[in-house]
């Protein structure tokens, strides 16, 4: 299972593999936010979490619909289907390593971006926070749209707008939580500790129901 | 151990692709899958590797492994696709599945080193494997069965884009397996020139009996 961790991270890295991809269309989508909203800083502080929440969001469904995708094309599923190791484990696996390889660069890349928003220190650390607990969350919900999907070759905005819907608690709960953090009334202990709850609770029902799409689809 | 389908039929979409196919593999033994194109064969070599759910019949493996729920748990499956990652190396390629697949109790597989040599290409598995030839792919694809230990193998058109060279290879590696007592279930046009085989030939669906098998 270290063996799988690894392959994948080491795709994800190699030409085509599409690490980048996440973290540089989260680059983008959030540095154009400033010039579109002109250079009112405090509208930028006030809008600036959100702003990088739903750019993390929408850039961790970019690559998703490949996560099962190029291990059907080449055979690779056949294999892991086959194993007497459960396949959830294997879709965990992968779900893991497709964070590490796409979710955790785009953790990284928030401090930078959330200068250009005029955010100060606490937000920019309540963000990467709460991008850190939640990232994952997403990639678990998007494993089971990629399984879904998995034997359509133009899968890809299907399985965004089958992800969606299930991935916005994730984004409402992290971005309150980060608002809790820097308005002083509301606490930042209960958003928080819902965000881990759903990531918890998809970590479960994800790979579960993943792993059943993948065995229906194989034929 | 002792290999038994009985009774298989299986259904693609509304069709039955064959109908009531049935043998009885021992240890050592080798069934060849023979038939024309759309006949079938890889739907059953599908079946027998648990990709496919059996519409009836069923799939039995005598004195096998306890804990096991399929057959498939201790079988290889060669299919028309290499699976093997263009991006990584032959070597890289192979190491994963040694260690992911790991070894069926009974027997250990080959060193990736050695399981380069045994299809007859030292010396390029530090190349990524994109950049080899159809049928070089083929070979590592075929290195892949050795460094994992299964008794079983089901291989569908295994040799598929070889030279006449590399099948005599092939048919040595699977000879091999059989001496050691394993099972090979291959799908194919050519002859493999395997000894100990018996031949089951896909008729296609006519009605009637979907196939016939004697002993070749």
């Amino acid at each position: 299972m270290i063996a799988l961790f690894f392959r994948d991270l080491k795709l994800s890295i190699r030409a085509g593999g599409g690490a980048m991809i996440g973290v540089l269309f989260f680059m983008t989508v959030v540095a154009v936010i400033p010039f579109g909203v002109g250079p009112d800083l405090n509208l930028l502080a006030r809008i600036g979490p959100a702003i990088l929440w739903i750019g993390a969001l929408l850039a961790s469904l970019l690559g998703l619909d490949r996560l099962f995708q190029a291990e059907r094309e080449d055979g690779s599923l056949d294999l892991m289907l086959m194993q007497e190791t459960p396949l959830l484990v294997t879709v965990f696996v992968k779900c893991a390593a497709h964070w590490a390889a796409t979710g955790l660069p785009l953790v990284i890349a928030a401090p930078l971006l959330g200068l250009f928003m005029n955010m100060d220190e606490l937000a920019i650390g309540a963000t990467m926070l709460t991008l850190l607990v939640g990232t994952p969350a997403i990639t678990l919900i998007g494993a089971v749209g990629a399984a879904v999907a998995v034997s359509l070759p133009r899968g890809g905005l299907l399985v965004s707008i089958l992800v969606l819907p299930l991935a916005i608690p994730v984004l409402i709960f992290g971005v309150s939580a980060v608002y809790a953090a820097i308005e002083d009334p509301a606490p930042f202990l209960p958003p928080l500790m819902i965000l881990m709850a759903i990531t918890l609770f998809f970590a479960v029902i994800g790979p579960v129901a993943a792993a059943a799409a993948l065995r229906h689809a194989s034929d | 151990m002792r290999l038994l389908a009985e009774g298989l039929s299986a259904r693609r979409g509304e069709d039955l692709i064959f109908n009531d196919i049935s043998f009885a593999l021992s240890a050592g033994e080798a069934l060849v899958v023979t038939g024309p194109n759309g006949s079938g064969k890889s739907t059953l070599l599908r079946v027998l590797a648990g990709l496919l759910i059996a519409e009836s019949g069923s799939l039995k493996l005598e004195n096998g492994p306890p804990e096991m729920r399929h057959p498939s748990e201790i079988s290889h499956y060669l299919g028309h696709r290499n699976a093997m990652k263009r991006e990584l190396t032959v070597a890289e390629n192979l190491s994963f599945w040694k260690d992911f697949m790991g070894d069926s109790q009974g027997g250990a597989g080959k060193g990736l080193a050695e399981a380069v040599e045994a299809v007859g290409l030292p010396g390029i598995a530090h190349l990524p494997f994109g950049y080899l030839s159809a049928g070089q792919q083929r070979r590592m694809a075929m290195a892949k069965l050795l460094v994992a230990y299964r008794p079983i193998w089901i291989l569908d058109e295994p040799t598929a884009a070889l030279d006449a060279g590399a099948d005599k290879l092939f048919a040595g590696l699977v000879n091999a397996h059989l001496d050691r007592g394993g099972i090979v279930v291959a799908a194919t046009h050519q002859p493999l020139g395997l000894e100990r085989t018996r031949e089951l030939r896909m008729t296609g669906f006519a009605g009637v009996g979907g196939g016939m098998w004697h002993d070749a």
